[in-house]
């Protein structure tokens, strides 16, 4: 429904309005786009569930997607350059099985590093075999997305690893900072780097020209290779980060088919925001927005108790929505 | 698959095939055709000209049905229609002919041509009947075409054979084509211009849309040209020259076609010197550019002019050779280090190669030059936008803002986009490959200034440019290639157009004898 009152805001406007006032107004309201349905759920959901807006369940809410959001935030200049990175669900996975391995047996603080660490090679690898080897991202990472959950089996040889009296280890997602958890702290950072990166650095302009046109990009002196290249690396380390702070968070991983998964949610939560599939458009705090929203319908559906059966429906509804708006605007251009 | 036969004459000869009435259509506040009244008559070939965003191509694909129009009727032999979509338009015998073809490159020839209406039996395609009905059409049409090749394999102007075969495959009395020279040589082009002869000779109406105001005059029977969505007028082809159209076309005379010539000091020095250089497309090409000096890269399509220019940019692999820059810089390794070393490309195609679309002018125009424009990594957002701004000015870009993605500009400010970002690197020397190709008359003498005047202050400059009165207007000197080498260096009174056609088209027993 919310959906609805955008589109007909965005794309009726012009014919009736017209002008040049127009064509600003409609660049506008496409640019803010994922705002008004994401301000709309929230008051609504305000006012039905006395719940909702409590201090507690907000702040839970960006706990449990703190991890979504530092994966979804980098996956957004992974697509913005022209690339796709479907392996960050494994990592996501392998990162924290790796780290929670290492906890049981070293120092938290070589867990978290080798962690990270994880994340940080296997994006250089889906980095140089797309652009090196020039091996399609969508296969080359889906492919990267089984390699990886297999040594996430192997790591685990198939047990849940239980970390629930390694507290130290526990304390980077877990402590109290004014009331608020480090997971969403860290969460914060990571989101609000990568979102000057994008729209600050002279790397991030190369970005949109990366994925906007190649080959122009290329002939005006940008090194398309390297860009996209860091892109995934940035993807890679984001979600080997946001593994380690799941695994503190809940104290305990396991190689789970799930996370491969991840990917594709993630991938919704910025497409849902308004960053182009295609490429060369997008933001990390539309991301945000995408994430959010998504998982502000989950919520929904818990407060509400609604049948959760019909959650994926309209995820699924939504994120064609989206992509059809993406087509749409692209068509009028 | 008739197609071909001879005009039905369903009514008198007086009336025009095609009939626009005051029609209007505007595209958000922008008044693209504004009362345009027209008459167009059966079997003959109507150009419409005017500069871009005059409203040609408006016109073009509302009478194919690509556009419906705001106002105003239109009749088709009498009787008034008004097509929702291209398909509508070809039910009742009207076709278009793009400048990118419409082809599905895996099929073959003969099955694009039928597509949709491919001769079946039983629900399969019967390709014996598809060959034999591929066969007759190529015949009525007068031109040949290996219909068993794949259509992707085919050259653009063959391409557009396709597209004119779908149309008369489809029975089409009238043929609207929209620049259908403007990605084609020399001897293309002249083939293409007997097709569209023929086929009003046969009876069908063409409407052709042209930038090439020789084509207009040399193929059309009536001109029609248009100037800021209006008719400015409608006359016979004979009675017009191509300075009374630029004249109608700009609502001014044009005083000078091209900016005077001011050679090069005598000593001036070579600033770029390229020695037996092999890449894809290009053997032991040889020439030296001195500063001042505007040196025209002539030959024909295929000749291997766009692949030096590249390879000399760095764009593409140097297989053997040198390229110097002076003071020795060696370039020719990438497009960082030749932008670096202030050597500039303005690529062949602003669309492909050229622009990031969905980004604004000021974005475009710093790109090459962002980390001198930013600190630590950072943009300088006000530095950019004022340097940008800066040279954008000078170019003469005109657009509602520059903060505007270039989507919305017209393809000369386009092209006006692209100088500027040349200009913002402090170029030492510019390759300009086809830069005046799809602008209009307007811009096209901006570019000209543009380049004069860079080779004025000691900048120089490469062009390359299909149009030989291009080359002779502006070059000081001209290079010509033939299959990938350069073959000729012509200047001063040797410097004419027969001259360079017969170095660019002299035959493979003289190639040889080349060095």
């Amino acid at each position: 429904m919310s959906i609805d009152v955008d589109v007909r805001r965005v794309f009726r406007l012009p014919e009736a309005e017209g002008g040049l006032l127009g064509l600003a107004r409609v660049i506008r309201l496409r640019s803010v786009g994922i705002l008004v349905p994401f301000l709309i759920l929230f008051v609504v959901l305000s006012l039905t569930s006395s719940s909702f807006a409590t201090k507690a369940n907000l702040l839970n809410i960006l706990d449990q997607q703190s991890a979504t959001l530092i994966i979804a935030a980098a996956g957004t200049l992974v697509l913005i350059a022209g690339g796709i990175d479907l392996s960050v669900g494994a990592i996501y996975g392998f990162a924290g099985v790796t780290s929670a391995h290492f906890a049981l047996q070293t120092s938290p603080v070589l867990a978290i590093l080798l962690g990270i660490g994880a994340g940080f090679l296997i994006g250089l690898v889906n980095g140089i075999v797309t652009t090196v080897f020039r091996i399609n991202a969508l296969i080359a990472t889906l492919a990267m997305s089984f390699i990886v959950s297999g040594c996430s089996s192997l790591v685990t040889k198939g047990n849940l690893l239980v970390l629930f009296e390694k507290t130290d280890f526990g304390a980077v997602a877990r402590t109290e900072i004014l009331t608020v958890k480090t997971s969403i702290w860290l969460m914060v950072a990571a989101v609000v780097v990568i979102g000057l990166l994008l729209s600050t650095t002279t790397t991030g302009r190369y970005m949109y020209a990366a994925g906007g046109n190649a080959e122009a990009a290329r002939l005006a002196g940008v090194r398309v290779g390297a860009i996209r290249v860091l892109t995934f690396v940035i993807s890679g380390t984001a979600a080997g980060l946001a593994g380690v702070i799941d695994t503190a968070r809940v104290l305990s991983a396991q190689a789970s088919p799930n996370d491969t998964a991840l990917a594709f949610t993630v991938l919704a939560g910025i497409v849902v925001g308004g960053t182009s599939i295609l490429g060369g458009e997008g933001a990390v705090w539309r991301t945000v927005a995408g994430v959010l929203f998504i998982a502000l319908i989950g919520n929904g559906y818990l407060l509400l108790e609604f049948d959760p059966l019909y959650e994926q429906i309209t995820m699924g509804g939504l994120l064609l929505a989206a992509v059809g708006l993406d087509a749409l605007s692209r068509r009028r251009a | 698959m008739a197609g071909v036969g001879p005009p039905e004459t369903s009514r008198g000869a007086s009336t025009p095939y095609l009939e626009l009435l005051d029609v209007a259509k505007h595209f958000g506040g922008v008044q693209a055709l504004d009362h345009v009244t027209l008459a167009v008559e059966r079997g003959s070939v109507h150009a419409l000209v005017g500069e871009n965003g005059a409203g040609k191509s408006t016109l073009g694909r509302i009478v194919a049905g690509a556009l419906s129009a705001d106002a105003g009727r239109m009749l088709l032999d009498g009787a008034e229609v008004s097509f929702r979509s291209p398909r509508e338009a070809l039910l009742r015998g009207v076709a278009a002919i793009s400048q990118e073809a419409a082809i599905v490159p895996q099929l073959t020839v003969a099955e694009n041509v039928f597509l949709r209406v491919e001769p079946r039996r039983a629900g399969f395609v019967s390709r014996r009947r598809l060959n034999r009905a591929f066969a007759a059409l190529t015949a009525a049409a007068g031109f040949e075409l290996p219909g068993n090749l794949s259509a992707g394999q085919l050259r653009t102007s063959e391409q557009q054979k396709v597209e004119i075969l779908r149309a008369l495959s489809r029975d089409a009395q009238l043929i609207v084509m929209d620049e259908p020279t403007a990605a084609l040589g020399a001897n293309e082009t002249q083939h293409l211009h007997e097709i569209v002869r023929n086929l009003a000779a046969s009876g069908k109406t063409i409407i052709l849309i042209s930038h090439f105001l020789s084509e207009v005059l040399s193929l059309a029977d009536t001109v029609t040209v248009l100037r800021d969505g209006r008719v400015v007028k409608t006359a016979s082809a004979a009675a017009e020259t191509e300075s009374s159209l630029v004249e109608a076309m700009l609502g001014r005379p044009l005083t000078a076609t091209f900016p005077p010539k001011r050679p090069p000091a005598g000593d001036a020095p070579v600033v770029l010197s390229v020695r037996h250089l092999s890449a894809p497309g290009v053997e032991r090409a040889s020439f030296d550019l001195r500063a001042g000096e505007i040196v025209g890269l002539a030959g024909l399509v295929g000749a291997g002019r766009s692949e030096l220019a590249r390879a000399v940019f760095g764009a593409a692999p140097v297989l053997s050779g040198e390229v110097t820059l002076t003071g020795g810089a060696s370039v020719g390794r990438s497009p960082r280090r030749s932008l670096d070393a202030g050597l500039v490309m303005i690529p062949e195609s602003r669309k492909d190669s050229g622009l990031i679309f969905g980004r604004s002018s000021i974005e475009n125009a710093s790109l090459s030059r962002l980390r001198a424009l930013s600190s630590l990594g950072v943009v300088r957002r006000r530095r950019e936008r004022e340097a940008a701004r800066g040279v954008l000015e000078r170019c003469g870009v005109r657009g509602a803002s520059y903060a505007a993605p270039v989507d919305a500009l017209s393809g000369g400010n386009q092209q006006k986009v692209l100088l500027a970002r040349m200009l913002l690197c402090g170029p030492r020397v510019i390759i300009a490959d086809e830069p005046t190709r799809g602008v209009d008359v307007g811009a096209k003498f901006a570019i000209y200034e543009f380049l004069t005047s860079l080779a004025a202050q000691g900048v120089g400059v490469l062009l390359i440019s299909s149009e030989l009165e291009e080359i002779l207007g502006l070059s000081h000197r001209v290079v010509v290639m033939r299959r990938g080498r350069t073959v000729a260096e012509l200047r001063g009174d040797a410097m004419n157009e027969s001259a360079i056609l017969s170095a660019a088209f002299a035959d493979q027993a003289s190639a040889a004898s080349v060095p």
